[in-house]
């Protein structure tokens, strides 16, 4: 079954828009295809985590590469679901460039009826150069199986 | 009276903007901190449930970590998260979270930090973070 291309580019910018917590980090879409998604979150005063430093907090940095885990997996799913972090894992290589922003890249590599596996990666100025990589295990609620229930 | 330890963690908490964007806050009893982070619309990712970002939550259990590790290292500097996993076992509610962090080691240069966030009952964690962190002053 193929993914409608439309479907994939409204899913994209839902993600982005619809929760709360994005919107106040002012996260940006990037790109999205099926399985895969990239958001960008722009450096902002009030976003730092090391004052000494105007480094981007850690706490963004968890954020933005859990959102687009989710934004991946409902690329992947080719139908609206609601996701629930199992656990991920987050390894931070380095710290940001300061004042700099965040992009993560997420890739849904396998998408059972029930769980989703993800891999994630954020990098602040070159994507070869990363400044975290993260894996995590998510619930998926089918919306189909609520309607047959 | 000067209270070191509350001070250490008032400087801690007044100095990381990121902090003051969660309204994350953090009390002192003895040498036990309770970190709070009050419910607020920002932090949702599920309006539907509604439900707390699940990044909000792994963002909260690092930041208590890193405030008990400046509170028990004495040290105005903030440490470097190494790596996280973050276990989550119930929705975050509309609700106030609450998190401890138990120390299980701390060496010369990392730090290994168990936190466990609550909500309306200790005994209903709604997550876990296991963590490393580079002490600063370390290399």
């Amino acid at each position: 079954m193929s993914v409608d291309p439309e479907f994939i580019r409204l899913a994209a910018e839902a993600m982005v828009t619809i929760a709360p917590q994005g919107r106040a980090l002012g996260f940006r879409l990037v790109s999205s295809e099926p399985g895969r998604g990239s958001i960008e979150v722009p450096w902002r005063e009030d976003l730092v985590g090391n004052p000494d430093t105007g480094v981007i907090a850690g706490g963004v940095v968890t954020s933005l590469l859990d959102h687009t885990c989710g934004m991946a997996i409902l690329s992947a799913a080719k139908e609206f679901i609601a996701t629930a972090t199992l656990d991920l894992r987050i390894d931070y290589m380095r710290a940001a460039a300061p004042r700099a922003g965040v992009t993560a890249m997420a890739h849904c590599y396998k998408l059972t009826r029930s769980i989703a596996f993800v891999r994630a990666e954020a990098w602040d100025v070159d994507p070869s150069d990363l400044i975290a990589t993260a894996q995590g295990a998510f619930v998926i609620n089918r919306l189909t199986d609520a309607a047959g229930r | 009276m000067s209270d070191p330890p509350h001070e250490q963690l008032e400087a801690f908490l007044q100095r990381v903007p990121y902090i003051r964007f969660l309204g994350m806050r953090a009390e002192l009893s003895g040498d036990e901190m309770t970190a709070v982070l009050p419910f607020a619309d920002h932090l949702v990712g599920n309006f539907q449930l509604p439900a707390l970002h699940g990044g909000v939550i792994g963002a909260f259990l690092e930041m208590t970590a890193l405030a008990q590790l400046s509170v028990t290292q004495g040290s105005a500097k903030i440490h470097k998260t190494i790596d996280v996993t973050i276990e989550y076992l119930r929705p975050g509610r509309a609700l106030t979270t609450y998190a401890r962090a138990d120390l299980r080691k701390v060496g010369r240069r990392v730090a290994n930090v168990h936190v466990e966030a609550w909500q309306e009952a200790r005994d209903q964690p709604i997550a876990f973070l296991r963590g490393h962190f580079l002490l600063s002053g370390g290399s």
